[in-house]
């Protein structure tokens, strides 16, 4: 019962803007990934909605209720930290109980040696000694309660600050970039216990990160934000298959996606690279628009011919399964790297000249300001002619 | 390793230097237990020898203890002592929290005004103190001997230095487990930052134990006296020259800090680095 409405919520450091009105609905349950470079302003975002932060601007509702101005005991949201933020002079289970604590006991009942002659105390205590025990043995700390989080690994401590969180049964779980101290292989497990933990509570999860992989893995949807706002809010393929900006496609995707700059002839030709392409994109001649290939979206073929650009090799990366071969291509900034399975691929070597071609309808055309151009909202419709001209 | 090794001449030029340190600083101290035993015919002889001919500590620590209020003045020293390190942290910790770790205005004002406060050496305060005492009437009370000094800049300074070593995300953390402001500084601040608290709570016991000049103002009342004025006013009153008793009560008056540092030692040296490595 707690869908997350952000409402046009902005915040500012004395000049510097950090959030420039960011509007987004979280639906009950979903997993949402806000995914930036650091400095875009998430986990301000993060903190704003968790209560450390007050906004300078907007309004924020989790559930039915306005929340601006509760203080973040009261949000009924519970937080991971990327340093995790145990207490080091409490054991595991002190650091579990301590939110419950100060939910279910009152002020008095918590008094050192006093508070346990008060009626209900007792009771209580062991209630909570209870639920921490069961939420630690789900997440198999149960033998570590009795130690200190100095004497636990990265990857325990990451799982005792999630029990922390989990153990009073949140509305929302915020997370903020929580595998980034962990190394690289933990990190891919902890990734896919995160992703079941949220299966298995079905609460709302807000995730911060800046690792694609993480965002791309894990969210019903991923929110792309960059300098404050939010460029695109969407399922993960369709972020990566169908970025709204230019910025989007950037970001997403490693490789990086190909960029090649082109300009609109008077015929509805576009120059690029020394290639003519023909686009329906409803530009005005003269305009210029940037190209995006996806690095998989190229494909060997013999000869030049229509769709086919052509260059010489500069770098072969064998990663296993893949090649990734880099090309110098006339006219363009970088080399362009193209993604060819191996078993597919011939020997390729350096100085080579290489024939790649794209399949039209995995072009995708931007407007020289960053925003995609979905001619007539027909994909079909931004398909390419190219013709070539080498 | 071999690096780090001392060829020997230096070796022992630096052991020399520290030996010859460490003699000035202990002599005095020796001295005063060796004169503490001593009968008064042997305490003015030219020639120095540790123990004595005749043994007469406990005829000395005897007259020590008996003849002027000694217990009384320890443990008026024990309880004032307690009452202001206790209330200095109570006061300090808040502070020191707010200073370091919440944003208000006049935050670097207010930090300035302690960092003022640091250099001024107590006694500077000494008349506008005696007078304000005066004039709500605590003069010759403990209360006129706890107040003045529980207010400690340095004890704010030290704690505010080490709060802003704990990172803020355990803060957050805090407040969202639902911990009030004052339950932060009680429950996660001061228990991480005890190595301070209690290297703070030494040098505040040490220095008021031995403080010497405010309670020559402040009370007149011998049973409020705290150790050291106790021993001035034994010394006029009682001993004259007979320095024998007068040596043995400052030895048992020192004691109890030995004792004190020694067995906190550990947490004393820590508590000056701790800071430095985190």
């Amino acid at each position: 019962m707690a869908k997350i409405s952000i409402r046009n919520i902005g915040k500012s450091f004395g000049a510097t803007s950090v959030l420039k009105g960011v509007s987004l609905e979280i639906a009950d349950g979903e997993f949402l990934t806000l995914l930036g470079p650091s400095g875009c302003g998430k986990s301000t975002l993060l903190r704003i909605l968790a209560g450390l932060e007050v906004q300078s601007g907007g309004s924020l509702a989790i559930g039915d209720r306005v929340v601006d101005g509760i203080r973040p005991k009261r949000r009924d949201v519970a937080m991971v930290f990327q340093s995790y933020a145990l207490y080091p002079h409490m054991t595991v289970q002190e650091n579990m109980a301590l939110p419950l604590r100060m939910r279910r006991l009152s002020a008095w009942q918590r008094l050192p040696l006093m508070g346990e002659l008060l009626p209900g105390t007792t009771a209580t205590t062991a209630e909570i000694e209870r639920d921490v025990t069961r939420t630690a043995k789900s997440l198999s700390i149960g033998h570590l309660l009795a130690r200190k989080p100095g004497q636990l690994s990265g990857g325990q401590r990451q799982r005792v600050a999630v029990g922390r969180a989990m153990v009073r049964q949140p509305a929302v779980f915020l997370m903020d970039e929580p595998l980034s101290n962990l190394d690289a292989k933990l990190r891919v497990q902890m990734r896919a216990e995160i992703k079941e933990l949220h299966q298995r509570l079905g609460v709302t999860f807000v995730y911060v990160t800046h690792d694609q992989s993480e965002a791309m893995t894990m969210s019903d949807r991923v929110a792309v934000m960059l300098d404050g706002e939010l460029l695109q809010v969407a399922p993960p393929q369709e972020i990566y298959a169908d970025p709204d900006d230019l910025r989007v496609a950037e970001f997403i995707g490693s490789p990086k996606i190909n960029i090649l700059q082109a300009t609109l002839r008077s015929d509805g030709l576009a120059d690029a690279s020394g290639t003519s392409f023909t686009v329906a994109a409803g530009l005005a001649p003269g305009s210029t628009l940037s190209l995006g290939i996806r690095p998989e979206a190229f494909h060997l073929v013999d000869a030049s011919k229509d769709n086919v650009l052509t260059g010489s090799v500069r770098l072969v990366e064998h990663m296993g399964s893949d090649l990734y071969v880099h090309l110098d291509v006339p006219g363009a900034d970088h080399p362009l790297v193209a993604r060819l399975l191996a078993e597919r691929a011939p020997q390729i070597v350096s100085g080579q000249t290489l024939h790649l071609g794209v399949k039209p309808e995995r072009l995708l055309l931007f407007a020289a300001d960053g925003r995609r151009l979905r001619p007539d909202g027909n994909t079909k419709a931004n398909v390419l002619q190219i013709k070539e001209r080498v | 390793m071999s690096t780090d090794r001392l060829t020997p001449p230096s070796h022992i030029l630096r052991h020399a230097a520290l030996l010859i340190t460490g003699a000035l600083i202990l002599i005095p101290f020796v001295w005063m237990v060796s004169l503490s035993i001593k009968p008064p015919g042997e305490i003015f002889r030219a020639s120095f020898s540790f123990w004595p001919e005749q043994f007469y500590g406990i005829e000395n620590y005897t007259k020590a203890l008996t003849e002027a209020p000694l217990p009384q003045y320890m443990l008026n020293g024990i309880f004032v002592c307690t009452m202001i390190v206790v209330l200095q942290i109570v006061v300090c910790a808040p502070a020191a929290y707010a200073l370091a770790k919440l944003d208000f205005p006049g935050r670097n004002l207010l930090f300035g005004m302690v960092l003022i406060a640091l250099i001024l050496p107590h006694e500077v305060l000494s008349l506008p103190l005696f007078i304000l005492g005066y004039q709500i009437g605590i003069l010759n009370t403990y209360a006129a001997l706890i107040f003045p000094y529980i207010v400690s800049p340095f004890g704010i300074f030290l704690l505010r230095q080490f709060f802003k070593t704990v990172p803020d995300d355990v803060i957050h953390a805090a407040r969202l487990d639902g911990l009030s402001e004052l339950g932060i500084v009680w429950k996660i601040m001061v228990p991480m930052a005890l190595p301070a608290i209690i290297a703070f709570g030494i040098f505040s016991v040490v220095g008021h134990w031995n403080s010497l000049f405010w309670p020559l103002i402040a009370v007149r009342d011998q049973g409020l006296m705290p150790p050291p004025l106790g021993i001035m006013a034994f010394k006029n009153e009682e001993a004259g020259n007979d320095y024998g008793p007068l040596m043995a009560a400052s030895t048992l008056v020192v004691a109890p800090l030995i004792i004190a540092f020694l067995s906190a030692q550990r947490w004393f040296v820590e508590g000056l680095t701790g800071g430095a490595v985190k």
